[in-house]
């Protein structure tokens, strides 16, 4: 068990920090310019050699000025990186507890696979029967997807999370545009505790959204939803597993009494990691769902980025699916691209939501994951993952407060800031300590329906030696912070690479871009 | 299972620990009659040897650009990455980080977010832009919206050099936010007149340049009625190494520059993750979409970086947001930073010579073929011909002899009446080798 005894204490902190170097480095810790300051106009790291004469055919749009990008050697360009990288927090590094973001394991088989030149040296418009291997990889990836769901097609096309809602809306909206509704049903409820994109992709196509309460439970209510649920309503999104970590009992209530009411089911399904494998989204009445295939199938994060989101679709939905549509036949495949050609086969898109087929590097890496796990490693992990939210719950119970009450959680423990009531420690104070301690923060004030919301997921990916050590350095800051230590985290963090940013200076005066220092020569007129 | 780190005595101990019988009791928020009683219906685990087959099969079913002559262009292009870039991005401290939301620990994300932001606002001549969309039809779609919150107006006009696929992407939104939008004819020759069109109606103006077709266009007449009628032009490229040796948007008037940054730094990968790249003017700042780096400094005064004006966006505005991407394209847009750091403007403008010379070089070559017309007045590293018969049957013909010849204008506008139209694209990969075997095959089967 690790004690404050154990660990550096505030004095050798300070002391730490009031040592200077000539340069500004602290050992492995490197300042790194940017690269603008570092490198020269004529400098390279490429060996290009100039072609032979030419007159530029370019309708005179010459260039005129130049570039102004500084470059830099190839030494030079692996140091810089190299150093930015050092100031990060990965996975890799250590458990990384973002509530809602599934920070998990990415197999660097994953990565390999991606690499294979088969299919990641091919053109998105190179013909057909070039790559067929490329069309069969996706055509199993869907079935996968189908299987894992219940659900009875798929839309492979978006290019992430919030990409997929907006397609899967538009699906919606299609529909009703069909059923001649579409002047009448213009509202989409979305609880209070929904991802912020959802309400952002509702508003984005149109539709008015009209929020449903939480209940004291954490759950949405079927009473609730039927007292909104009328002719003016086109769809309800739901997350489930929610974003307090609890699964919607009523769902399957919720979803019937939308479909009487004339209206669809879209499930978020970002924490559809919490159930692979033990429950279908198929099984509960859901219209649409995308999936998070860099949440729940482990395609790298990337520090923002790419993701890819396809869209699972109800029988209701599937003839909506936008364009390239895939087609099996018999050992070929081909991709439907036009409009008039998917109307000859019965099909009616609503369009299309990205230029070629979508994201197949991250198809690649999440079959490979799924080809690894298999049926039984899949429902393992859901298991392992709701396993390692609950024992960081009970790790924490008797120090910090659940703000649904002591009960099961999925795959994320949820507590709330009642517990710091007059300890003067906020959330951010308390999550900015956990750097110091050497780990990142869990996800803060998420959902905005609960106070000083801290949302832990610990993933599957944690061994029970990270989650001993996690709680228990969770439960001596949580001792500190309630024995009134409060320099402990409002000073917090001391240790990491920078203090606390000042973010409103950013917000006020955005500086987002380098600018070059004013030439001598200009600066002395 | 490999990835899965608990032993049974780990996984009993801790249920034990949470006071559960089973792990199913952690399950009891779920319906109990919706629960799987069997697993479902997919073959179980493998090993990496085993995985590493079934995806080596299916990989070695498909014709990589490198292996053969490659002339595929239209909206994503063949070009040689450093092997300093993939060592760089697979860095784990990139690779298997988030968001940069604890800015104290995400230095190293936000440093080069900044730096790309700096790059494609250079780049672009523009004054500002974000930390990327998912792809430049994304980011064009995005740019359409944005022009609407701009002028508070809902009329877009696209260009007939616009590709078609980016031009699908912002008529699907229009039609589904209830948005107007005029699509100008397939423009092959960069001969439409788009001005008279513009009325006091039009929120913005999409023109690509280079276009689909692979003409470059001037946008400065363009922008002036543009701006007489209080409207915004959008200007577009697929192909971003073109910046290196023509004149920016920026410096023609454009108020929105967005367009796909593939091609420094990223792999064609089948057409995904790309890099979107947006930009714009300083004044329309708080109107754009996606994620924004600033500069700030921190507790002791020292310069750092911080994700800023999140004001717009999704998590914090939720149905007002200015957009609902969340995800973006950060691994890629570091491919992007890193390559272009290796060029810097030298490599840049170099690179960009010589695929424009290489495209020379294949025009001049393919005028002589019996049957093939060269359309274009003028050109980056890709252009479009006229053939003497459809283009499908002959791409195909070529693909079977291993030469990707280009795309047929067919396939992303079949009902153009441009079935004999082929568009090729010459990069720096391309050698004289490559050139020669596909006038030899091209005269076989025309």
């Amino acid at each position: 068990m690790l004690n404050r005894q154990g660990r550096p204490s505030q004095a050798g902190d300070s002391g730490l920090h009031s040592i200077k170097t000539f340069t500004g480095n602290r050992a492995l810790e490197q300042v790194e310019p940017l690269l603008f300051e570092i490198g020269r106009l004529e400098a390279t790291g490429v060996d290009l050699d100039e072609p032979a004469a030419f007159t530029p055919r370019l309708g005179g749009l010459v260039r005129k000025d130049g570039i102004g990008l500084p470059g830099l050697s190839e030494p030079e360009t692996m140091r810089h990186f190299v150093r930015l990288s050092q100031k990060n927090y990965a996975i890799d590094t250590g458990i990384f507890p973002l509530g809602s973001c599934t920070m998990k394991h990415n197999p660097r088989l994953n990565e390999a696979m991606a690499r294979l030149p088969g299919f990641a040296d091919i053109h998105p418009l190179q013909p057909q029967s070039t790559v067929q291997g490329a069309l069969d990889l996706i055509a199993q990836l869907k079935d996968w997807l189908k299987e894992l769901t219940g659900m009875p097609d798929v839309d492979m096309t978006p290019k992430a999370g919030a990409h997929g809602e907006l397609s899967g809306m538009m699906a919606i909206k299609a529909a009703i545009i069909a059923k001649g509704e579409a002047a009448t049903r213009t509202v989409v409820l979305v609880p209070e505790s929904a991802h912020g994109t959802n309400p952002a992709t509702a508003a984005l196509i149109g539709f008015t959204v009209k929020p449903v309460p939480a209940r004291e439970n954490g759950l949405v209510h079927v009473d609730d939803v039927k007292a909104l649920l009328g002719p003016d309503i086109a769809a309800i999104m739901l997350t489930n597993p929610n974003t307090c970590g609890l699964f919607e009992k009523d769902i399957v209530a919720i979803a019937d009494a939308v479909h009487a009411a004339g209206a669809f089911f879209y499930c978020d399904g970002a924490n559809f990691n919490a159930i692979v494998g033990k429950v279908r989204p198929g099984d509960l009445g859901v219209d649409a769902m995308h999936i998070n295939l860099h949440k729940t199938f482990s395609t790298p994060h990337g520090g923002g980025g790419p993701g890819a989101g396809p869209v699972v679709l109800s029988d209701r939905l599937a003839a909506f699916a936008p364009l390239p549509l895939l087609e099996k036949n018999g050992n070929s495949f081909a991709l439907c691209e036009s409009e008039k050609t998917a109307e000859a086969r019965g099909a009616h898109p609503y369009g299309r939501i990205t230029a070629f087929q979508g994201q197949m590097g991250m198809f690649v890496r999440a079959f490979a994951y799924m080809l690894s796990h298999g049926a039984d490693g899949m429902r393992q992990a859901s298991e392992d993952a709701v396993l390692n939210a609950n024992y960081i719950r009970a790790g924490l119970r008797d120090l910090m407060s659940q703000p649904f009450g002591d009960k099961p959680c999925m795959h994320e423990a949820l507590f709330d800031d009642q517990w710091l009531k007059e300890t003067g420690v906020t959330t951010l104070d308390f999550a900015k300590a956990m750097i110091d301690e050497g780990f990142h923060p869990m996800t803060m004030y998420f959902p905005l329906v609960v106070h000083g919301a801290m949302l832990i997921e610990p993933t599957e990916s944690e061994s029970k030696a990270s989650l001993d050590l996690f709680v228990a350095a969770l439960r001596d800051l949580a001792m500190a912070a309630k024995a009134g230590d409060t320099e402990r985290f409002t000073q917090a963090p001391r240790l990491a690479p920078r203090r606390r940013l000042d973010e409103t200076l950013a917000a006020r005066k955005p500086v987002l871009k380098w600018v070059p220092p004013t030439p001598l020569s200009e600066a002395a007129e | 299972m490999r990835y899965l780190p608990h032993t049974d005595t780990d996984r009993s101990d801790m249920l034990a620990a949470i006071g559960a019988g089973a792990i199913d009791d952690l399950f009891t928020g779920v319906p109990a009659e919706k629960m799987l009683k069997d697993p479902v219906n997919l073959p179980r685990r493998k090993s990496e040897l085993e995985v590493a087959r079934i995806l080596g099969g299916l990989a070695a079913k498909n014709i990589p650009a490198s292996t053969v002559p490659f002339f595929v262009g239209a909206g994503a292009y063949k070009h040689h990455v450093p092997a300093t870039v993939d060592h760089l991005i697979q860095r784990s401290e990139f690779l298997t980080s988030y968001t940069p939301y604890q800015p104290e620990i995400a230095q190293g994300t936000l440093q080069y977010l900044f730096e790309f932001q700096t790059q494609v606002a250079t780049l672009t001549g523009m004054d500002v832009a974000n930390a990327s969309m998912y792809d430049g039809s994304t980011a064009c779609g995005e740019a359409v919206l944005m022009a609407h919150r701009v002028t508070k107006r809902n009329k877009a006009i696209l260009s007939g050099g616009l590709h078609p696929h980016y031009a699908e992407v912002v008529e699907t939104l229009s039609h589904m936010a209830n948005d107007r939008v005029t699509r100008l004819p397939a423009d092959v020759k960069a001969a439409e007149d788009i001005v008279p069109l513009i009325d006091s109606d039009t929120s913005c103006v999409v023109v690509q340049t280079p276009d689909f077709f692979g003409n470059l266009r001037n946008l400065k007449a363009i922008a002036d009625a543009c701006h007489a009628k209080g409207a915004l032009l959008i200007a577009v490229f697929t192909e971003v190494v073109s910046l290196g040796l023509i004149t920016p948007p920026g410096a023609m008037g454009a108020d929105i520059v967005v367009g796909e940054g593939q091609s420094i730094g990223n792999a064609l990968n089948f057409g995904g993750p790309y890099v979107g790249l947006f930009a714009t003017k300083s004044q329309y700042v708080r109107q754009m979409p996606g994620r924004l780096c600033g500069e700030t400094v921190d507790a002791e005064g020292r310069r750092g970086f911080v994700l800023t004006l999140s004001t717009r966006e999704q998590h914090i505005r939720r149905d007002k947001a200015t957009s609902n991407i969340c995800t973006n394209s950060g691994l890629c847009s570091l491919a992007f930073t890193v390559h272009m750091t290796l060029l810097g403007s030298e490599g840049l403008s170099r690179l960009a010579r010589i695929n424009h010379a290489n495209a020379i070089k294949l025009a001049d070559m393919l005028a002589g073929v019996k049957g093939v017309d060269v359309l274009n007045p003028s050109f980056f590293n890709e252009f479009t011909v006229k053939l003497n018969k459809p283009a499908a049957p002959v791409v195909e013909k070529l693909a079977a002899k291993k030469i990707l010849a280009g795309v047929p204008v067919s396939r992303l506008w079949p009902d153009a009446g441009l079935d004999d139209h082929l568009i090729l694209a010459s990069t720096e990969v391309n050698t004289d080798d490559d050139r020669a075997a596909l006038v030899a095959a091209l005269k076989e089967v025309l």
